[in-house]
């Protein structure tokens, strides 16, 4: 604990666990049982990831922003979080909608096209952010019932170093830092928006310190150290729930693949420079920690990509089994006390498609 | 009571606040300063500044916040300060709010209002003036609100603020402090999606809303002493358009003119002339009149007074359309 600060800093990225996966000397690691779900949620991600790109290929999905090589970031931020804590995050954070409860059978149907829920009862996030920053202001709305209500639970909103950019960042970083919101706001920096570099979003010689205008904490951390950003997310979290106020944690990561399936890399950056980040790719790393720190049985991630691959076979079957949506379904889920009007717009509308056969 | 609109905005505040505990009002200057024309004019000493609160000055964030309010079950009523500073909340309301219960399949409701005052002719400075009513018409799942009378801004803002969808209330605020009428006192709701007919007449359907129905109605009486009997229908709520109290109007009269201060291209006016004449063709005996703002921006004080319908342009549509 004590990994925030409240002014910069020489800011090398907080880092527990070295490349190699050795410990630094007095880190302080969550207990095994921690680690090992960091870990197979991450290797369900790497998981995830392979198969939704391979359905894209296959034309049974749309267009998907891959996640590869944020596993830790997502990973580390979802274990962190409880029950209660509501996310607001956007397509690079499906992970983290997974790890939180959302089934992964609601995101692949979301990319076929479908209805992306309901979501499980009780399960507290918003919708799969698109619009680069809108869901800033939105957390901060949640932090601000949160703190209403005298609830213990916090508000995670997620974006990339180039929502940062974006006024509706700022609108919601500084609504929380002034109404004093249990929101913690965990910007994955993984060094490229599509083709922009971070260092074209802001002059800005971190994005962690952006937060001291704001009057909150922060934390950089590598956001390739699963453990280091689980640490530094609970202690944020914990102190938004103790009602402490908001923060901000830049986790430091890097995307191995392509922004989505419909973009290419290579266009605008050097194959070296991807190469060279793949050696710093977090899921071997956290593996090495787990055989470094005695806990990694033989064949474990082996078995753990089985039951993903496993458990991505029966959700993508459960996500084309549902019927596609329906007109009827869509007019339902527009209004929730529909008026004679948008009744009349909802029958003018079938009955023209019914009137040439395609309903 | 004896209120005029402002007063019965705040009235249904009031009333909202006291009864509803999830309800909660946010927005610029609300708090202490009452907002800046006095709707919320003592609501956070009455009800504490958890319940009646000042934020940033960012109008994105005052929407989206809402939005986040409203996803955990709060019902907030968030104010904008002047509805030509909607633009600025446009992805917010047209893209989040009015999309969150379709986008998350039927797990979260937007139970939310955005009021805003609207409307020109009250030598505002520039850009305060607009009436954007037509663009969050065009982005379905959020429902559009214009009251005309006192008893209307209290009765509707009530049902907007109990209504599971969100809804967008723009109060004209050329009439808030036009005039006082007697109002019920405590709850009582107009309902959504429901136009009103403001006048009965046999020769001449007059459409407006908002502030532009007090010129419709003028427009009526002038009207009357020539001998034309003007009925005048206030829609109240232009999303959804309630198209069979128009149709009904315009069955029996044959005639129809539709009115707004908001630009002409691409107007309401379109809309309900469209509606007209899909469902009520073969009892037109004119063509259908609009008399609407200009195909411009709002302009200056010095012109704006030309633009916004007056009763003598409403009575010369009409005149043409009885003459057709």
């Amino acid at each position: 604990m004590g990994y925030l600060r409240d002014a910069p800093d020489d800011w090398l990225p907080l880092r527990l666990v070295d490349q190699d996966g050795t410990p630094l000397l007095g880190a302080e690691l969550p207990p095994h049982d921690t680690v090992l779900a960091i870990f197979r949620w991450m290797v369900f991600g790497r998981v995830f990831d392979q198969r939704m790109l391979s359905l894209q290929r296959q034309g049974r999905i749309g267009t998907i922003g891959s996640i590869r090589g944020q596993e830790a970031s997502a990973a580390g931020l979802g274990v962190a979080m409880q029950g209660l804590d509501w996310l607001a995050g956007s397509y690079r954070e499906l992970l983290t909608y997974m790890v939180h409860g959302v089934p992964a059978e609601t995101l692949i149907s979301l990319y076929r096209g479908g209805v992306p829920g309901p979501f499980p009862e009780g399960v507290r996030a918003l919708p799969v952010q698109i619009v680069i920053g809108a869901q800033t202001p939105q957390a901060a709305g949640l932090g601000l019932a949160l703190k209403l209500r005298q609830e213990r639970a916090a508000v995670v909103a997620c974006c990339g170093d180039g929502a940062t950019s974006e006024g509706d960042f700022h609108e919601g970083v500084n609504f929380a830092g002034a109404h004093h919101l249990p929101v913690v706001f965990f910007v994955q920096n993984n060094g490229w928006a599509i083709s922009v570099p971070r260092a074209r979003q802001t002059a800005s010689a971190t994005i962690a310190q952006k937060a001291f205008a704001y009057g909150m904490p922060a934390a950089q951390v590598d956001g390739n150290d699963a453990l280091a950003v689980y640490e530094v997310c609970r202690e944020a979290l914990e102190r938004a729930r103790r009602g402490d106020g908001p923060s901000l944690i830049e986790a430091v990561t890097y995307r191995l693949g392509p922004h989505t399936t419909s973009d290419d890399p290579t266009r605008y950056r050097e194959e070296t420079e991807v190469k060279a980040r793949e050696a710093e790719d977090p899921l071997p790393r956290l593996r090495r920690y787990l055989e470094h720190a005695g806990i990694y049985e033989e064949g474990l991630q082996e078995r753990l990509e089985e039951e993903a691959r496993e458990s991505m076979g029966k959700a993508v079957a459960v996500a084309e089994a549902v019927p596609p949506v329906t007109p009827e379904q869509v007019f339902d889920l527009t209004w929730a006390a529909e008026t004679d009007g948008a009744r009349r717009e909802r029958e003018r509308a079938l009955r023209e498609l019914r009137e040439v056969g395609e309903l | 009571m004896k209120a005029n609109v402002v007063e019965a905005v705040q009235d249904a505040l009031r009333i909202a606040l006291r009864e509803d505990p999830a309800c909660l009002v946010l927005g610029e200057d609300v708090g202490r300063n009452g907002g800046v024309f006095r709707a919320t004019d003592g609501l956070q000493q009455e009800f504490g500044e958890s319940r009646v609160l000042d934020t940033p000055l960012a109008e994105s964030s005052i929407a989206g916040v809402g939005l986040g309010l409203a996803a955990a079950g709060m019902h907030p009523v968030c104010e904008i300060q002047f509805a030509g500073f909607l633009y600025i909340t446009m992805n917010q309301i047209g893209s989040q709010v009015a999309r969150l219960r379709l986008r998350t399949g039927g797990s979260l409701k937007a139970q939310m209002v955005i009021r805003a005052p609207y409307g020109g002719n009250v030598r505002t400075p520039d850009l305060h003036s607009d009436s954007f009513e037509a663009i969050y018409a065009h982005t379905p799942g959020i429902k559009v609100v214009l009251p005309a009378t006192a008893y209307a801004a209290k009765g509707l803002l009530l049902a907007a603020i109990e209504d599971p969808d969100p809804v967008l209330f723009l109060e004209p605020m050329r009439i808030y402090r036009g005039y006082r009428e007697e109002i019920p006192d405590g709850r009582y709701t107009v309902p959504l999606g429901q136009a009103r007919v403001a006048r009965e007449g046999v020769d001449v359907t007059l459409v407006a809303y908002g502030a532009a129905v007090g010129t419709a109605l003028e427009a009526a009486d002038a009207l009357a002493t020539e001998g034309v009997e003007a009925e005048v229908v206030d829609l109240q709520t232009v999303a959804p358009l309630d198209a069979e109290t128009v149709l009904a109007s315009v069955r029996k009269t044959g005639r129809a003119v539709v009115i707004h201060e908001a630009a002409r291209p691409g107007g309401l006016g379109a809309e309900v002339s469209a509606v007209i004449q899909e469902g009520a063709f073969y009892s037109l005996e004119a063509p259908i009149e609009r008399v609407t703002g200009w195909g411009t921006p709002y302009p200056f004080v010095q012109a704006e007074g030309l633009y916004v319908p007056s009763a003598a342009r409403i009575a010369a549509a009409a005149r043409r359309a009885l003459s057709a």
